[in-house]
């Protein structure tokens, strides 16, 4: 199938990704052309078989639930772009 | 100097014939006056890595408080700008963390760090590690020391670049469908990728989790199994580090090849390797039967499908991992925006390069409602079947051989235009990511169709799953017979 300029909007808009106006058609252009490269892989049957969701198969590994970091909080927070009295700023969310 | 292996180094370090301050300082004066032509670097601190060059010193004069001086104290290497390093930027290639410093070390960092290595700075690389030509980096692209109009390979170019120029004797790299092998290949270098989880992921920024895999880049075999023996081990921060007795990957180095079987995949010698590629490969296989081993026809069935199928999953894996880059704990910020949407949005589209952002959206799209079936579960069922694939294959040979690269490097441009022909390049490295398999890159020899200058040309070799030690005794028994992993482009001298 072949993206249309409503589907590039609505996966920029869930990518979280700005697209100006100029950049939609050269963007749907680039990603149907990925697209029909991986089209390729509807035509194989694998009915039965497993999914193999990582490289390797081992069980998820539990640690004892106890405190193991140490409070750094200055050291991050003197990463951000705006911070106040210990907290991220970000815009007004709720009114 | 520059051209001696990591042991001939540490040999020189232990009698003393010059300090580790002295040997850092060669290869920091050598990185003034080469890397402004071949743009390895991101970022280089003299004080720092004088300051870690001082340190090793001193630990191999007073002694390690009873606990032996590794080999490699005081030895310099780099790093590339993917791990985490605390107190030097941490670029990754984006312009989103393009002045981040990272307020805690990398696994391998401190790996590296603790057996005394010396940092020399951070390599550049492809944006996030997507790419194989290292034109998608912020920083520019890095030429390879060959030719300077030809690409490095990627996403691991500065790695290959600085090592082949010698600006470095060894360099840390990450790979995730090639980014180790192809820039090695491509550059004349030797580069491992381990078994996925052999090398702990900690403090290196994710790409596609389920395949991203961190390995040494040297100029022989030899100098990875050092390295190797120092960056890999169990780490409880990473979930998905592998439990496993520490091994010592030199412990076969020197074995006799008699009887070895390489299994020749029918796919990888079809059409689409360049005649140059596959000549020099011809050339290798006839030294490895002098050695005493044997080739046998394997079959990879379903190869053809591991450059589709790794679209599907490492850009899902991306979209996730790089939602993190969000504007508001760390990285870069729009200036302007009404809102929190907004600022996000804005944010991730000036911070992310081209190439980023297709990959972030083929993946969010591959994970849609109504998508996920057909793109994302239907590529992990295909995972299976090209995993399969080298479970049976492996039955009839001990390691796998083929090119790393189709062709060798190409100029600058050539392939930027269209994705496709990109994420072709790396059509023999993918398929051992997607099954977890180890796999290396060495150089077998020279090509040259349309260049002005003799190009290297890289052998692949596959190995079992933790078949890492049989794979670097396979390297250097050919390394001992030959001399293409000693060659460095005349113009860096």
């Amino acid at each position: 199938m072949s993206l249309s300029l409503e589907d590039v909007t609505r996966i920029a808009l869930l990518s979280r990704i700005e697209l100006s106006a100029g950049e939609r058609e050269n963007t749907r252009e680039q990603l149907n052309g990925i697209l029909g490269f991986i089209e390729q892989l509807q035509a194989v049957d694998t009915s039965g078989i497993a999914p193999m969701s990582h490289a390797v198969d081992v069980v998820q590994r539990l640690r004892p639930d106890i405190v193991t970091e140490t409070d750094r909080r200055a050291d991050f927070q003197a990463l951000a772009p705006e911070t106040e009295a210990g907290l991220y700023l970000v815009p007004q969310v709720i009114e | 100097m520059i051209n001696a292996s990591l042991k001939q180094l540490s040999a020189a370090l232990a009698a003393k014939k010059l300090s580790a301050v002295e040997m850092a300082t060669i290869f920091l004066d050598r990185i003034e006056k080469f890397n402004p032509a071949l743009n390895a670097f991101i970022t280089t601190d003299r004080a720092k890595t004088l300051a870690q060059a001082r340190a090793a010193d001193e630990s191999r004069k007073v002694g390690a408080g009873g606990t032996a001086i590794s080999p490699l104290c005081g030895i310099p290497l780099a790093h590339k700008d993917i791990f985490c390093t605390r107190g030097w930027r941490t670029t990754c290639g984006s312009k989103i963390l393009a002045d981040f410093v990272s307020p805690y070390d990398a696994n391998v960092v401190e790996k590296l760090a603790a057996a005394g290595m010396v940092t020399l700075g951070k390599l550049n690389m492809d944006e996030f590690a997507m790419g194989s030509s290292n034109e998608s980096s912020y920083f520019g692209p890095v030429k390879n020391p060959w030719d300077v109009s030809c690409v490095p390979g990627g996403s691991s170019g500065g790695s290959a670049a600085a090592i082949a120029a010698r600006l470095t004797p060894a360099a840390t790299g990450t790979d995730t469908g090639g980014s180790i092998r192809q820039p090695a290949a491509l550059c004349g270098l030797t580069g491992l990728k381990p078994t996925y989880g052999v090398v702990s992921r900690y403090g290196m920024i994710a790409f596609a989790s389920s395949l991203d895999q961190a390995g040494p880049m040297a100029k022989s075999a030899e100098d990875c199994t050092l390295l190797l023996n120092a960056m890999a081990g169990f780490d409880a921060r990473d979930s998905t580090s592998l439990e496993r007795t520490p091994e010592d990957y030199s412990r076969d180095l020197d074995k006799p090849l008699a009887g070895l079987r390489i299994g020749l995949p029918k796919e990888f010698f079809g059409e689409g390797m360049d005649t140059d590629v596959r000549a020099a490969v011809e050339a290798a296989l006839t030294e490895y039967r002098k050695l005493g081993a044997t080739t046998v026809e394997v079959r990879l069935p379903n190869s053809g499908l591991s450059v589709p199928a790794y679209y599907v999953i490492a850009p899902a894996e991306a979209s996730s991992n790089l939602s993190r880059f969000d504007g508001v704990r760390y990285g870069h910020r729009a200036a302007e925006y009404d809102d929190l949407a907004e600022m996000y949005s804005r944010s991730r589209a000036q911070g992310f390069g081209a190439e980023v952002k297709r990959r972030i959206l083929i993946g969010t799209y591959v994970l849609s409602h109504g998508y996920y079936d057909a793109y994302y579960l239907q590529a992990q069922k295909i995972r299976r079947l090209i995993a399969a694939d080298f479970v049976a294959a492996f039955k009839d040979c001990d390691v796998i051989m083929g090119p790393t690269s189709p062709s060798v490097a190409f100029a600058f441009g050539a392939k930027s235009a269209d994705p496709v022909q990109m994420y072709l390049s790396d059509i023999y490295t993918i398929s051992t990511n997607l099954a977890g398999l180890p796999g290396m890159s060495l150089p077998c020899g020279f090509g040259n169709t349309q260049l002005a200058n003799p190009m290297p040309v890289g052998l692949q070799i596959i190995g079992n799953w933790f078949g890492e030690a049989k794979m670097l005794n396979v390297a250097h028994q050919y390394q001992k017979v030959t001399d293409w992993h000693t060659r460095m482009p005349e113009k860096m001298r």
